[in-house]
């Protein structure tokens, strides 16, 4: 298959991603569609990484995957201390740092 | 036969992707996004990133996921509890909804007029040329090679990340009293399984090692037991 059809499918992942962010209000579910906006991202470089034929592309995929396991780490850690404190986990519903 | 393999593996993704963005239950959620990830992890081979797929399939559908079922198990996995209440009352959720869409469409096409659109002639192409190898693109030892030489900078930032995102979390999700001042046990000295009370011995008149010590004056004794701190 030529590259573009994986640059096709990495983009639908990427907006599919975007749409969840958007919508959903359970920030376990916006994590979890940013990691889809990352596949999406990664799935791109690696196709380009392809294209030219040179590793670069998959180095910064793997960064990539660190700083996704990085914001997991937080997020999840962020979402268990909403848990403790007894507050909704809704992110509408998540205003303390509004004026 | 790559053909065939690249659609299999693209509907997987997309429908993986779809089911993150569209099933109620945040588990659910999680179980499709593991699917997704798997699915990707296959055209990650066709795209001959044989170790970046190996990573993918290890640490992100394994590890990460593992966490991502414990946090929900642990919080609950509650359904989206405002959206049926926007939903019932007025129609801003739907609208919401719809925005959500709309906006994503349009990203989507601007995506694909920016990826496909451009002159560039290689994106029609198959990509660069490929020899086999034990050190080919892509295996393990070309990635960690680049890794160690060129990328040794990134590499390095790369695992300092991961150290401060560990500690991250370790503070943000800790018992909010501190790890040192447990309040809810009280401390079990063992001098009073030894020796029960009431039995006049010498240490009980001083007021040593039992809490509640038959002296009148046992206040100003050194009281060791945490049965009389304030709680």
């Amino acid at each position: 298959m030529s590259i573009a059809w994986y640059l096709a499918v990495s983009a639908i992942v990427f907006s599919l991603g975007a749409v969840g962010v958007m919508t959903r209000r359970n920030p376990l579910v916006v994590l979890l569609c940013l990691e889809l906006m990352l596949n999406g991202g990664n799935l791109a470089l690696i196709a380009f990484s392809r294209m030219w034929g040179n590793g670069d592309g998959q180095i910064l995929a793997i960064v990539v995957m660190t700083v996704a396991a990085c914001e997991v780490c937080i997020g999840l850690g962020m979402i268990v201390a909403i848990y403790r404190r007894q507050l909704p986990i809704d992110v509408d519903e998540l205003r303390e740092l509004q004026g | 036969m790559s053909a065939v393999l690249f659609f299999v593996a693209a509907i997987g993704v997309i429908s993986g992707a779809v089911g993150v963005v569209v099933l109620r239950n945040p588990f659910f959620s999680v179980l499709a996004l593991v699917a997704h990830l798997v699915s990707l992890a296959v055209l990650f081979l066709l795209l001959r990133a044989e170790f970046v797929a190996a990573v993918q399939v290890v640490v992100y559908a394994g590890a990460v996921m593992v966490l991502y079922v414990f946090v929900v198990a642990y919080v609950g996995g509650e359904e989206d509890s405002i959206g049926e209440r926007l939903r019932s009352g007025a129609s801003v959720g739907s609208g919401l909804r719809l925005g959500g869409a709309i906006l994503g469409g349009a990203l989507l096409v601007e995506l694909l007029i920016a990826l496909l659109g451009t002159g560039l002639e290689a994106t029609s192409g198959y990509g660069a040329g490929y020899v086999a190898g034990p050190k080919a693109y892509g295996t393990p030892a070309y990635i960690g090679n680049l890794l160690l030489t060129r990328f040794l900078l990134v590499f390095e930032l790369a695992s300092f990340l991961l150290l401060i995102a560990a500690v991250g979390g370790v503070v943000l999700a800790r018992r909010r009293g501190g790890i040192g001042e447990d309040d809810e046990h009280e401390t079990f000295v063992a001098l009073d399984v030894l020796r029960p009370r009431g039995t006049g011995t010498m240490a009980e008149g001083v007021g040593v090692g039992n809490g509640r010590a038959l002296r009148a004056d046992s206040e100003t004794a050194p009281v060791k037991t945490g049965a009389g701190r304030p709680s």
